[in-house]
């Protein structure tokens, strides 16, 4: 198998870039639309995604030989109600001014397809070390993709960035506003994708 | 038909109950209590009140059924020619979605004391439903300006038969789910004082609504259970199964509007989803730029999906 040969490096790596769940696996979309206006946003819930991720990771990996296949499902989607339920009262205790602009959003962390899907693929195979690294990487690359995704519509709807004045001036308002989320997230997949077609060519030449 | 005009007698009992239920006002004199405008409550007695009575501002005071400090100013009553009618003005415009509470002085009939009445003036609870229906549907929907429910959202409207089948059994789903959550939110863990275990318990029940229709579609009907079964296991993954239990515990919902949310919520991913569908398949034979094929440009039919949605929210209907 593939996987077992990945050192805990290249996990980490995989997570952040070729496998990132923003922009590549397309999966747990909804906060990436609805809650990227900022950078606070994005570095908050990419937190709590990625203690989420290591947590339920490592649980799930520690009792992985006590599971019965039968019922592995319905296990996994406790634990991970389980942690979102800790990270959401924490959030909800310490800073509620911020927890308040996300809305339901750090609750429905539950429902996140990839969280789930880290588990069935990873997490219940391998050891405790490889599923924590696992789990850092996804994480890491959640929260890398809601920062980026935070910096371009802040930077370009307000001129802002964590609060700080950058440019000056504001120079497309309509990133800023909550239905362009749509649109910046589908223009930097397409953006992703053109760098990607144009450096394949290049290496074929 | 025999069947179905046993369902009809059923619906017709239930559809006066919930009417009664709007219209119940407290004192037996007073036969309706209603809204008018922003400002204006009207009052319908079964029999001709004393002008006298009537048109004195200092006999009636309100206040909003949450805030019983802050009374609301009664600025101006008037009497219908028959006197059966009064029509109170007030100062401020109300807020006609609370419930208000409205106090009188004995009212007086004919010269005879009918005693003081306390009135509570409320929307018709069904226009009430509806508003909660439509509102998840189209004004706040779940999909476009709510962004929930994203994967299931791109990942079933490539083709219309799929849109059509994933939107009816999230509907039939959901309402079943977030009736049950109701339930258990009411009368367990509100009681025993476990909110905190909202998110455990919510998920459990979707897990177990999404099971229990399985096997109920199973028995029941198995030719629909082949056409539809497939979606039924994608509804766990659609994170709005999950908001509408936990929204309807945050506003103390009452059963029957928990129900028109869910319903709304089903519904208004199921236009989504066939708005979509429809586009998606147009947009198969649509010169797309090479790099923007597939989600990109999806994203961006959505994009403007939503901006078009942004149109309903000035909607009121009751």
């Amino acid at each position: 198998m593939a996987i077992k040969e990945k050192t805990n490096t290249q996990l980490l790596v995989d997570g952040i870039l070729s496998e990132n769940p923003i922009f590549k696996l397309a999966l747990s979309m909804c906060p990436a639309v609805g809650i990227s206006t900022s950078v606070m946003n994005g570095i908050l819930l990419g937190t709590a995604v990625l203690f989420v991720q290591v947590c339920s990771s490592c649980t799930i990996s520690l009792v992985r030989n006590y599971i019965h296949p039968k019922i592995r499902i319905p296990t996994y989607t406790l634990t991970i109600a389980t942690w979102v339920t800790v990270i959401d009262l924490v959030l909800a205790a310490y800073v509620p001014v911020a927890y308040k602009a996300m809305g339901l959003f750090v609750r429905l962390i539950v429902a996140f397809a990839i969280i789930t899907m880290r588990l069935e693929m990873f997490a219940c195979r391998e050891p405790v070390g490889k599923s924590f690294w696992d789990g850092m990487g996804m994480g890491l690359g959640f929260m890398v993709g809601m920062v980026t995704l935070g910096v371009v519509r802040e930077l370009l709807g307000s001129g802002m960035i964590l609060g700080y004045d950058v440019l000056g001036f504001k120079p497309l308002l309509f990133f800023i506003l909550p239905s362009a989320g749509f649109f910046v997230v589908g223009l930097m997949m397409g953006f992703f994708n053109w760098i990607e077609v144009a450096y394949n060519r290049r290496k074929e030449v | 038909m025999k069947e179905l005009r046993r369902y009809q007698w059923l619906v017709g009992v239930l559809l006066v109950a919930l009417l009664l239920t709007g219209c119940k006002t407290g004192h037996q004199f007073v036969k309706k209590t209603q809204f008018k405008d922003t400002d204006k409550i009207v009052l319908t007695f079964a029999g001709p009140v004393d002008e006298s009575w009537a048109t004195n501002v200092s006999n009636f005071s309100a206040y909003e059924k949450p805030d019983p400090d802050i009374v609301l100013t009664v600025k101006e009553a008037v009497l219908s020619p028959e006197k059966t009618k009064l029509t109170l003005t007030f100062e401020a415009p109300l807020n006609t979605g609370e419930a208000h509470i409205l106090t009188t002085t004995n009212i007086m009939s004919e010269g005879q004391d009918l005693g003081a009445a306390i009135l509570t003036v409320k929307k018709l609870y069904f226009g009430m439903l509806v508003t909660i229906l439509l509102g998840a549907a189209l004004i706040n929907n779940f999909v476009f300006t709510k962004y929930l429910g994203l994967c299931v959202f791109f990942g079933c409207s490539q083709k219309r038969g799929t849109a059509i089948g994933m939107g009816i059994v999230f509907t039939i789903v959901i309402a079943f789910a977030a009736t049950m959550a109701w339930a258990l939110y009411q009368f367990v863990l509100k009681p025993y004082q476990l909110t905190f275990l909202n998110i455990v318990v919510f998920i459990g029940l979707v897990s177990l609504s999404v099971q229990g229709v399985d096997t109920i579609l199973r028995k029941v009907n198995p030719v629909l259970f082949k056409a539809f079964g497939v979606y039924l296991v994608l509804v766990i993954a659609n994170c709005i199964a999950i908001a509408v239990p936990l929204i309807l515990a945050d506003n103390e919902y009452t059963g029957w509007e928990s129900f028109s949310l869910a319903l709304g919520a089903g519904l208004g991913f199921l236009i989504a989803l066939f708005m979509m569908a429809c586009v998606r398949e147009k947009l198969e034979l649509a010169k797309v730029p090479p790099s923007f094929k597939g989600l990109p440009i999806a994203f961006v039919t959505a994009g403007l999906f939503a901006l078009a949605f942004l149109g309903f929210s000035g909607l009121t209907i009751y």
